[in-house]
């Protein structure tokens, strides 16, 4: 099964389990079913609980935020990522702030759903990874779908929290087999790391024995694996690939063993650089790690600047397997 | 609505709604009172000159109504819930507070009353509360305060057209006192509110009646064909802010203030007899309050 259709397959669970789950966004109703097709079907099963809107995302999110507040459930498709810009009041000022800011804990739940990330050719305002915007604002929880993740799972969770989630989808993805049964690839296995919330560990055979550990959000996890096989196969290094299932809120210590073991941490993300998700994991490394660290923490970002349309350029800009390779290379030496 | 004479606003008024008016008035004078005293924080958003909108809708609403208030809400609240300790303990920070001194005055939910301090932000709030309430309580409605400088944010537009489009119980309410903080919405607002709601065809109505009894016959059928699904309505009241946007900010003139002063419901030769006394009852109970709220200790907070 492709990503997108566990995702798909998901949101039909969901509706068809909770009554009072809507879903919005613009072009989502069949026979279209979304930019992405993640929404098919959802609107021909559910009649009256799933919305096309008008283009208007701040409001779409704030629609999706008063029903939450009338005591329903909402859950937002932003076409492409880059748009939920648009929507940052409501995201910012308003839902994030109402489960607090009336001095009693106040129940939203709602998921706005973000398509992100490059590498389709969709252009600079298509294609970005805006992550580290909305990271580090008290109330909002910030997820990313990863190609290891239970995704049924992963919107009972954000839903149970009762708070606003972004759900980064990095579109990459979409197209890509959702893994199974532990196995990565011929050389890679995968299972969830014990007590850390739903962070996936990729490994050869021990996990506990790695040179280096990658840690990357779950749209950099097929560069971070291509890496970790060049690495393997062609420099004898073996790498540790954690993917976090939350980005935000985030807590290292479940990872700190194996991050102490390895002494080397590279964390790889889309984003461009400044203000990143990746720092703020840096952060919590440094402040727990510091003199158990072989070097600083890595971090691989993609280049400084706009993504562009055409292909060979737009590769160029955003971070490949061969920048992981290379920051995982100068930390070991 | 043809323009009544001042007094005839009061006089025709029953005891509770006088006393409420008056509650609202006395209320954020002490407010100003205690600004000027350092004993409230931050600032402070009075309706002086207004109280007479939100008493004149309180009726119109059933506790089921969802209203959404906005920075200048202490008389949306006073009106909906006749609590001044509750609203006082609040902007003061003390026990007994709304929401536990942490939203003050601009930030408060009690029960389906909210309000926000952003302009605009609400209307797309209230429209999904509409969703909501169109298809499990029919009947019941979202109510939004705005004011004329909010019409110039892009969330009220998304959130017309939205409602328009699923006809959804959504009442929006304009208080058009003439001036956005400090600029008069002759200078903010191009064509006119009516023209912009009919725009997206929305019910729209013009009040310049301060007349609470004539308010409430206008718009009681226009909120009862809104509760059986005729979609969003618009109403916009002309009304006079007689006081600052917060607090030491008024850049009008002279005159200017002078006319916004010449349309107070509250007389300025002292009323009738039944006003004077309802005045000092209710100017005798806000200290009575403000001197019970103020005695109390610090809010703490919960969760």
């Amino acid at each position: 099964m492709r990503v997108a259709e566990s995702l798909n397959r998901a949101l039909h669970e969901v509706l068809a389990e909770d009554p009072s789950v809507r879903v919005l966004g613009e072009d989502v109703l069949d026979p279209y079913g979304g930019a992405f097709k993640i929404t098919k079907g959802l609107s021909s099963r559910f009649p009256g609980r799933v919305l096309a809107t008008p283009i208007s995302e701040n409001g779409i999110v704030g629609v999706a935020g008063g029903l939450a507040l009338a005591g329903g459930k909402a859950i937002v498709e932003i076409m492409f990522s880059d748009f939920v810009a648009l929507a940052f009041d409501q995201i910012v000022n308003f839902a994030s702030k109402s489960v607090s800011m009336y001095g009693r804990p106040l129940r939203l739940p709602l998921i706005v759903r973000c398509p992100s990330g490059g590498g389709r050719g969709y252009g600079p305002t298509h294609s970005q990874s805006l992550q580290k915007h909305f990271i580090g604002v008290p109330g909002l929880a910030v997820y990313e779908v990863s190609p290891f993740d239970d995704h049924r799972e992963l919107f009972g969770e954000m839903l149970a929290l009762g708070e606003p989630c972004l759900l980064f989808e990095d579109k990459i993805l979409y197209t890509r087999r959702l893994f199974g049964d532990g196995v990565a690839d011929d050389l890679f296995q995968y299972d969830l790391l014990p007590g850390s919330g739903g962070v996936t560990r990729v490994y050869v055979d021990d996990p506990g024995q790695a040179d280096c550990v990658i840690i990357a959000p779950g749209g950099v996890a097929h560069r971070a694996l291509a890496a970790m096989r060049t690495l393997l196969l062609e420099r004898e290094i073996s790498c540790l690939l954690l993917v976090p299932r939350r980005l935000y809120p985030f807590d290292v210590t479940p990872l700190s063993p194996l991050l102490e073991r390895a002494g080397a941490v590279v964390v790889a993300e889309e984003s461009t650089a400044g203000g990143t998700w990746g720092a703020e994991v840096a952060h919590q490394v440094h402040s727990r790690l510091w003199g158990r660290l072989r070097r600083p923490v890595s971090l691989v970002h993609s280049a400084a600047g706009v993504i562009p349309a055409a292909a060979h350029l737009e590769r160029d800009v955003l971070v490949q397997d061969t920048a992981i390779v290379r920051a995982v290379q100068e930390l070991l030496t | 609505m043809p323009e009544r004479l001042l007094e005839e606003i009061t006089e025709n008024l029953s005891d509770d709604d006088l006393g409420l008016l008056l509650l609202i008035r006395h209320f954020e004078r002490k407010l100003l009172d205690l600004f000027g005293q350092g004993l409230v924080q931050g600032t402070t958003h009075t309706c002086l000159g207004q109280e007479y909108v939100p008493v004149a809708l309180a009726p119109l609403l059933d506790e089921r109504d969802f209203v959404f208030s906005n920075h200048r809400g202490h008389g949306h609240y006073l009106a909906r819930f006749r609590d001044p300790y509750g609203l006082l303990a609040e902007i003061t920070g003390r026990e007994g507070a709304v929401c536990g001194g942490v939203g003050g005055s601009q930030h408060i939910l009690s029960g389906r009353y909210l309000s926000t301090g952003i302009q605009g932000e609400s209307l797309p709030v209230a429209t999904g509360v509409a969703l909501h309430l169109r298809d499990a309580e029919p009947g019941v409605l979202a109510l939004a305060y705005v004011g004329d400088g909010t019409w110039g944010e892009g969330a009220v537009y998304e959130a017309l057209n939205m409602a328009a489009l699923w006809r959804l119980p959504l009442v929006v309410v304009t208080e058009n006192n003439g001036i956005a903080q400090t600029t008069p919405t002759s200078a903010q607002l191009a064509g006119t509110i009516g023209d912009r709601a009919r725009a997206f065809g929305c019910r729209f109505l013009h009040v310049d009646s301060r007349h609470p009894h004539e308010i409430r016959d206008a718009l009681r059928p226009l909120f009862e064909r809104t509760r059986q699904g005729a979609g969003p309505l618009v109403v916009e009241f002309a009304t006079h802010r007689i006081g600052p946007h917060s607090k030491g900010d008024d850049t009008r003139s002279a005159e200017e203030i002078r006319h916004a002063r010449d349309h107070d419901w509250y007389p300025r030769q002292g009323g009738s007899p039944r006003f004077a006394r309802l005045d000092a009852e209710a100017r005798a109970f806000v200290e009575v309050v403000a001197g019970e709220v103020l005695a109390r200790p610090l809010s703490g907070r919960e969760g």
